[in-house]
């Protein structure tokens, strides 16, 4: 687990990237107020997925509209599927995601 | 409790068994029982021309099996006849005497070959003369083909669709056909004399077919057996094998019998009951409605459809309205599509012939009040998918007559998905292949729409679109679903253009939020549609636009244009594509500063500095100090000039000015799809205003020329001329009105060049020019408060405006990735 900085730097219903751990994983904050937390780079052309448009079940990759479910990481337009990491937030309101090699450490 | 209703069907022929299908789809719960003629499940008749022709074998024409009846509990009769129903008792009687007792009858008795009186063609022994054959059913069809193989010389009688089917069937057994037509030229239900002719000319000439016209037959020769046909003049003409293909006659003398009202057919009402029956139905070509008698499978489908809502109570107010008809010959190497009227009716109805002879090509459409009427083609069937379409749908017409007969400005051939290998590539932009788009059809998705999200096909420059919907089309085999969000101004918000707007201002929606979250049933957002709306609310409510960042594309949330890197271009305004020492030193020095890896000329005359990573741009705006160039936006982009009067010796107006005048004005105005401008000073147009959404050409005389719906993107096409005027003042007028018309009520990401020709160059300049609406003033006022509304987002830089606006989304990955480029060599 790795603990990032506050949720509210992410403006509702956009997302931002963090690096954990040596990964990079886009934060999403729906607009109903819940995270969702993906691989970072679309599978397709390295496309930066935080600068996509989301909604409550998909972003769509800003460079050639590839869309991924948000919620399972799935491609719906036949792109390999995107890692799903684990988000939360901690008492004072930061964002803590959980990332493989996180995850490997604490366990 | 009452038990299950008994269901009779009297016919187990393809207008039968469709309905029975559409009954058991809608969940009907009868007890069935249908009775066939013929010995066999249900086959397509339709297809019984390939299965002569060769192309097809017996096993792939079935439609239903006999094990299709037995699964779904249907009793079925073949071979059985019926000869009588007792409306009173509610019984069938067959030849053989069982009665079977009914709640709810179908007639499904269908056609049969018609046979003219032709002195011989029967046998009193045996039905027709040895050699002589109908064309109607499995069994003609085999006889026809044993016979056909031991015998040298065919005589098809009947010149419409099936004889000519026929006549190329034969044509695989035997080695001579004759085709003879009682009338003056050939499918004369469907062609007038001129297709007729040029059809027959093509029969002839492509696949060597003997055709005859007023051919009257009186006689068939031979005392055992076929020898010859003798027609009305004479003439005799040897052969071996007679083709009935005459004609068909509806089975009605069942019902005539049992005491329903037959005319041609069986009379039904608009739920396909039998006139004055509330329980008796009739379906397909026994069936007349509105005095119509159909031959074709199209409007059994439909009237299958409305019976079947009738009967198991899913809509009682179903109503069958009549059909609209079309079709399409299957003769391999000969295309003829015909729907519609043959020939105009009345002296208003607007014709559009083409004619090439030397090609076998003859082109016919009939528009009556701006909708298809009719169409004919012949010798060259590509425009039939678009025409039948136009046609079933009454879809509004290219305002270009032509387009409707050709491809214009399209890729050069239309290619037959038929014809394209699996591996083909159809996208260009996304790669996608002909293989991995009738994979997702295959999987079940059969809407256009629903194939390109799924595949990306299309979803580039756009140009394969007709393509992509050529290849659903067939491989869908007919069957694709209209896309009910295809009239929608987007995916998310069921609701064509208009009526959104009209919704948006009833309710005072000014945010993309408040639009989801009343106009969506559910309330479910849809990112897909985001931008779309955004743009959309900005227009109308100006500065009361409530700005939800979220709802903006990634370039309009940092004011750049991101590239294949992540990285961003910043293109500085520099109005009319002019500008200064001190304006090139300043981004000079700025391209020096941040090593910015290229610095490049756009298209619209501009500098363009590539590979900015995205936490650079507020610095490099403020170093710039210049103004957005709007690089990015679907917005206003760019009013590209030449030198115009000041300097060139051609030029005769000052373009120059009035393009700076139109940039200044109009900067930064979003719409549904980018604008790109020009203003050139003389008609040699070094300025391409000629292809641009809005291009302005200086004329001699002080005079100006206004083009719209010009592009030279991966779609080409000239602008049409929308006005000419006497002042730059006019220009500007009337390209604010013009381009606030199509902010209005152009679709989202519909480009003028295809905006314009939608409504036609007459409409545009009805409302634009003459003010024919009456709406000028306000579209003059709207785009009045637009302009009024600018800010230059590049001062949104000292504080951004949401938290991490300019933070990087690849906070471990070097950027720029992109080669950098220094004095012009290669990196």
């Amino acid at each position: 687990m790795t603990r990032l900085g506050p949720v509210h730097e992410i403006p509702l219903g956009e997302g931002r990237t963090y690096a954990v751990d040596g990964e990079m994983v886009a934060v999403f904050r729906l607009r109903d107020g819940s995270l969702r937390a993906l691989q970072a780079v679309c599978p397709h052309r390295g496309g930066p997925l935080a600068d996509g448009q989301i909604d409550l079940k998909v972003v769509v990759c800003p460079l050639h509209l590839n869309a991924f479910d948000l919620n399972t990481g799935c491609s719906l337009s036949g792109q390999p599927d995107l890692t799903v990491y684990a988000v939360d937030v901690d008492d004072d309101n930061h964002l803590v995601v959980t990332t493989r090699a996180s995850s490997e450490v604490s366990s | 409790m009452q038990s299950t209703q008994r269901l009779v069907v009297i016919g187990n022929g393809m207008a039968g068994a469709r309905t029975v299908e559409e009954i058991l789809a809608r969940g009907g719960d009868f007890t069935i029982t249908m009775f066939g003629d013929e010995p066999y499940g249900n086959y397509n008749r339709i297809m019984l021309s390939n299965l002569l022709a060769g192309v097809e074998d017996e096993a792939g024409i079935f439609l239903n099996d006999l094990s299709w009846y037995a699964d779904n509990g249907i009793t079925l009769h073949v071979g059985t006849r019926i000869e009588k129903i007792d409306r009173t008792h509610k019984v069938v009687i067959a030849t053989d005497g069982t009665r079977t007792p009914y709640d709810k009858l179908i007639i499904a008795t269908g056609s049969s070959s018609w046979t003219p009186p032709i002195k011989g063609i029967h046998n009193p022994k045996r039905g027709f003369h040895q050699g002589v054959f109908a064309f109607r059913t499995l069994d003609d069809t085999r006889g026809m083909i044993r016979y056909a193989r031991d015998h040298e010389r065919a005589v098809v009688i009947g010149g419409g669709l099936l004889g000519l089917e026929a006549a190329r069937g034969l044509q695989n057994h035997v080695s001579h056909v004759t085709l003879l037509h009682a009338m003056g030229h050939l499918m004369n239900m469907q062609l007038d004399e001129r297709a007729g002719a040029m059809l027959k000319a093509s029969v002839e000439g492509k696949l060597g077919v003997d055709v005859i016209v007023d051919a009257m037959t009186t006689e068939i020769l031979g005392k055992d057996r076929v020898t010859g046909v003798k027609l009305a003049d004479g003439t005799v003409i040897d052969c071996d094998v007679v083709v009935v293909a005459a004609g068909i006659r509806p089975n009605t003398q069942v019902a005539a019998d049992s005491g329903l009202t037959v005319e041609r057919g069986i009379v039904v009402d608009d739920q396909m009951r039998a006139d004055g029956e509330d329980d008796i139905y009739v379906v397909g070509e026994c069936a007349q409605h509105r005095g119509e008698l159909y031959g074709l499978v199209a409007p059994l489908w439909d009237q299958a459809k409305v019976l079947a809502d009738h009967v198991t109570g899913r809509n009682a107010a179903a109503a069958y309205t009549g059909s609209k008809l079309s079709t399409k010959l299957k003769v391999a190497g000969i295309d003829v599509a015909a729907m519609g009227l043959k020939e105009p009716e009345t002296d208003a109805d607007e014709v559009i012939v083409y004619s090439e002879p030397r090609k076998g090509i003859y082109k016919q459409v009939i528009i009556r009040d701006g909708l298809l009427v009719g169409a004919t083609l012949v010798g060259d069937n590509r425009k039939a998918a678009a025409l039948i379409q136009a046609f079933d749908q009454g879809q509004a017409l290219p305002e270009e007559r032509a387009e409707m007969l050709f491809d214009i400005g399209g890729p050069a051939g239309e290619v037959k998905p038929e014809d394209m290998p699996d591996d083909a590539q159809v996208c260009n932009c996304n790669g996608v292949s002909k293989g991995a788009i009738c994979g997702v059809v295959n999987a079940g998705c059969k809407t256009v729409n629903g194939v390109m999200d799924k595949t990306r096909a299309g979803k580039g420059c756009g140009t394969c679109k007709p393509l992509v919907q050529r290849i659903v089309e067939w491989a869908a085999g007919g069957e694709v679903e209209e896309d009910p969000a295809a009239s929608w101004y987007v995916p998310g918000v069921p609701m064509p253009k208009p009526e959104l707007m009209a919704a948006i201002r009833q309710y005072g929606l000014r945010s993309v939020s408040s639009v989801f979250a009343k106009l969506v049933p559910g309330g479910e957002e849809d990112a897909k549609s985001k931008m779309g709306l955004a743009s959309l609310l900005k227009m109308m409510w100006g500065e009361d636009y409530v700005d939800e960042r979220d709802s903006r594309f990634i370039n309009d949330r940092v004011h750049a244009n991101i590239q294949r890197d992540g990285t961003f271009s910043v293109v500085p305004q520099m109005k009319g594509g002019v500008t200064t020492p001190a304006q090139l030193r300043r981004i000079a020095e700025v391209a020096e500063k941040y090593a910015v890896p290229m610095v490049k000329l756009t298209g619209g005359q501009r500098i363009d500095l590539l590979g900015i990573p995205k936490e650079t741009l507020p610095k490099i705006w403020a170093d710039l100090d210049m103004p957005s160039g709007y690089a990015y936006a679907k917005s206003f982009r760019t009013v590209k000039t030449c030198v115009g009067s000041d300097y060139c010796r051609f030029g005769v107006g000052d373009s120059t000015a009035l393009g700076i005048a139109l940039e200044e004005r109009f900067q930064g105005i979003e719409g549904p799809g980018k604008m790109k401008l020009a203003v050139t000073g003389c008609p040699r147009n070094c300025a391409e205003a000629y292809v641009k959404d809005l291009g302005v050409v200086a004329i001699d005389g002080g005079r100006w020329e206004i083009y719209v719906g010009g592009a030279a993107g991966a779609h080409i096409r000239k602008g049409d001329l929308l006005a000419t005027v006497d002042s730059a003042d006019e220009v500007i007028t009337l390209t604010g009105r013009f381009l606030q018309y199509y902010r209005e009520n152009a679709n989202w990401l519909e480009r003028t060049y295809a905006f314009v020709p939608r409504l036609g160059i007459d409409r545009v300049r009805a409302v634009v020019v003459d003010d024919s609406d009456g709406i000028a003033a306000e579209l003059d006022a709207a785009m009045d408060a637009s302009v009024g509304a600018y800010r230059d987002p590049w001062k949104e830089r000292a504080e951004p405006v949401t938290p991490g606006q300019f933070r990087t989304s690849l906070p471990l990955v070097v950027l720029p990735q992109v080669p950098v480029r220094v004095s012009g060599g290669v990196a």
